[in-house]
């Protein structure tokens, strides 16, 4: 049980239950689809940038309680910044989950993403904590996959 | 007194010994995350029994040569044993003869055969191919390349609330333009036992050939292909305690001489010039290159390995353990039972409220229990429920009731987790 509550850790399990920016966004500039073929997760995508910075997120979809929650602490966690910042976000989210599962996770600059370092040890989950940030980097890279709301 | 010694012979006979079935499965002793390995991902792959595991390693060891090309000693041993192996897999499918059963590297590469070789010459464009809402992938996605190729059509029967095919909704489907119906013995998501026998009567009054996917059916059921009187028959070596990359297709001689070769290559052939080649008799015709000869021998051993324990003895301890199951899980509060099938092989899909099939999976993999979530390899049936993925319990011949009650004080334990 020990190593199920550092994947399910409470913060998770409330995300889960109470995702945040978990609606339709009407004035998206940007919107993503996201998929794991795997386990039948989906995820929609929007995001609004004004300038250079992520003025508003929000996503909708089914999936399990990691993407659920990576999605809802992603959303928090990128809103107000620049795309820079979020990329670089991105980049340590990305080094805690696949880090050594037997090396305690350091989750220094991560905020409340820094719960997610269980999932280090669980390498089957690992796709399902980054999809919503597979996701929002095909926004950030501006890639085809991105279909505009307008 | 009497009464006792009467019923007395009858009853062991039919005593099934399963832990002494257990004791032949190496694998099933170890522990997973220090727990005993707890097995119940049997509809997508089954263990192995040490007989299997020993035949594979015996060839290596003392027979490995090239089949039907050397003439020296070690080839035609191997050549018997791949040749043996056809045999008894012709026995156990209930084939008239080994020249209907062409190994393939499973059912997957067995319906790609026919659908291949099936529509290079016997489907046009406007023509339709029938299956069902039920089906694997492995028997839609080869149906549509071949529509794509031909122009052909592919018409599906939807299927019940219960996860059933309706005889009716078959019927109505088979029109003059349908060339071939294919479907599934036994899905593999639901378990859901179809009444192939009564399908294959309907399509052959219409002239219609019939190709069973019996990749789940041939774990669970007595098959007798000739009593069903399909025209093809595919399954898998690995789901019925074989080897994997091994399986077999079964086609009527009549259909294997019609059909054009699948692949081609070295074994295939009687004699090749650069002007023209002739084929090779049947099976062989369809048995391009080098074959898994190790596969096909353990494939030999395990159905015969099977057959000697019973199929319908095997049927019979699953059906108690799908019975157990689905009363110990229709208890759990907030867990409901995707496809209720009257006839049902020992197969249990499930959802429970606000807990998604991953994590489950991720929960019970951590009790040592292996389940497999997801959409199972059938999305349409997935669709079907509205469902984007199930939790999957499938049981074999050497699970118990007890590994079914922990199964449920497991799912217990994933409420727990999510409050």
């Amino acid at each position: 049980m020990t190593d199920l509550r550092d994947l399910y850790q409470e913060v998770i399990l409330d995300h889960n239950k109470s995702p945040h920016n978990y609606r339709e966004m009407a004035d998206a500039t940007r919107l993503a689809l996201g998929n794991n073929p795997l386990c039948g997760d989906k995820l929609k995508l929007y995001v609004r940038i004004e300038g250079d910075r992520i003025a508003d997120v929000a996503f909708q979809g089914s999936g399990c309680a990691i993407s659920k929650a990576s999605a809802s602490i992603m959303t928090d966690s990128v809103k107000g910044k620049s795309l820079a910042e979020a990329e670089t976000l991105y980049g340590k989210f990305h080094d805690l989950l696949t880090g050594p599962p037997d090396v305690k996770a350091d989750g220094a600059g991560l905020g409340k993403l820094a719960v997610f370092s269980g999932v280090r040890q669980f390498p089957a989950r690992v796709k399902c904590a980054t999809l919503a940030w597979h996701t929002l980097e095909t926004i950030l890279k501006g890639q085809e996959a991105i279909a505009s709301t307008e | 007194m009497s009464a006792v010694t009467k019923t007395a012979p009858e009853a062991r006979a039919h005593t099934y010994d399963v832990e002494r079935i257990r004791a032949e499965f190496p694998i099933l002793s170890r522990s997973v995350y220090g727990k005993p390995l707890i097995y119940l991902d049997n509809a997508n792959t089954t263990q192995k029994p040490r007989v299997v595991i020993d035949a594979i390693r015996r060839y290596y060891e003392e027979e490995n040569a090239n089949i039907h090309r050397g003439t020296h000693w070690l080839s035609e041993k191997a050549t018997e044993a791949y040749e043996g192996a056809r045999e008894k897999v012709a026995r156990f499918l209930g084939a008239t003869s080994p020249k209907e059963i062409v190994f393939t590297r499973g059912t997957t590469e067995a319906i790609n055969l026919v659908a291949s070789s099936f529509s290079r010459d016997f489907l046009n464009a406007g023509d339709e191919i029938l299956i069902t809402g039920l089906e694997h992938h492995s028997n839609i996605v080869p149906w549509q390349l071949a529509c794509e190729r031909t122009g052909a059509k592919l018409v599906v029967v939807p299927i019940t609330d219960e996860g059933e095919v309706p005889v009716d909704e078959f019927e109505k489907r088979l029109t003059p333009r349908t060339k071939l119906a294919a479907v599934s013995h036994v899905s593999n998501a639901l378990g859901t036992v179809n009444p192939v026998k009564t399908f294959i009567a309907l399509a052959h009054a219409r002239k219609v050939p019939v190709l069973v996917d019996g990749a789940q059916a041939a774990p669970h059921l007595p098959l007798d292909v000739k009593d069903l009187g399909c025209d093809f028959y595919a399954i898998s070596g690995h789901k019925i305690y074989g080897p994997t990359g091994i399986g077999a297709l079964y086609g009527t001689e009549a259909w294997l001489e019609k059909l054009p070769p699948y692949q081609g290559g070295g074994d295939m052939i009687s004699s090749v010039t650069f002007e023209k080649t002739t084929y090779n008799a049947v099976p062989w015709k369809f048995e391009a290159g080098t074959a898994n000869i190790a596969g096909g021998i353990g494939l030999g051993v395990a159905v015969n390995w099977l057959s000697g324990v019973g199929l319908a003895a095997v049927a019979a301890h699953e059906h108690d353990l799908l019975v157990h199951g689905i009363r110990k899980l229709s208890a759990i509060p907030g867990l409901t039972i995707v496809g209720r099938a009257k006839e049902k092989a020992a197969v249990i899909s499930f959802v429970l409220e606000n807990v998604h099939p991953h994590d489950i999976g991720t929960i019970l993999d951590r009790e040592g229990i292996a389940i497999r979530t997801g959409h199972h390899c059938a999305q349409p049936v997935m669709d079907r429920f509205g469902l984007p993925a199930t939790a999957r319990a499938s049981f074999g011949l050497y699970n118990t009731r007890a590994e079914v009650d922990a199964l449920a004080t497991a799912i217990e334990k994933v409420r727990e987790v999510f409050g």
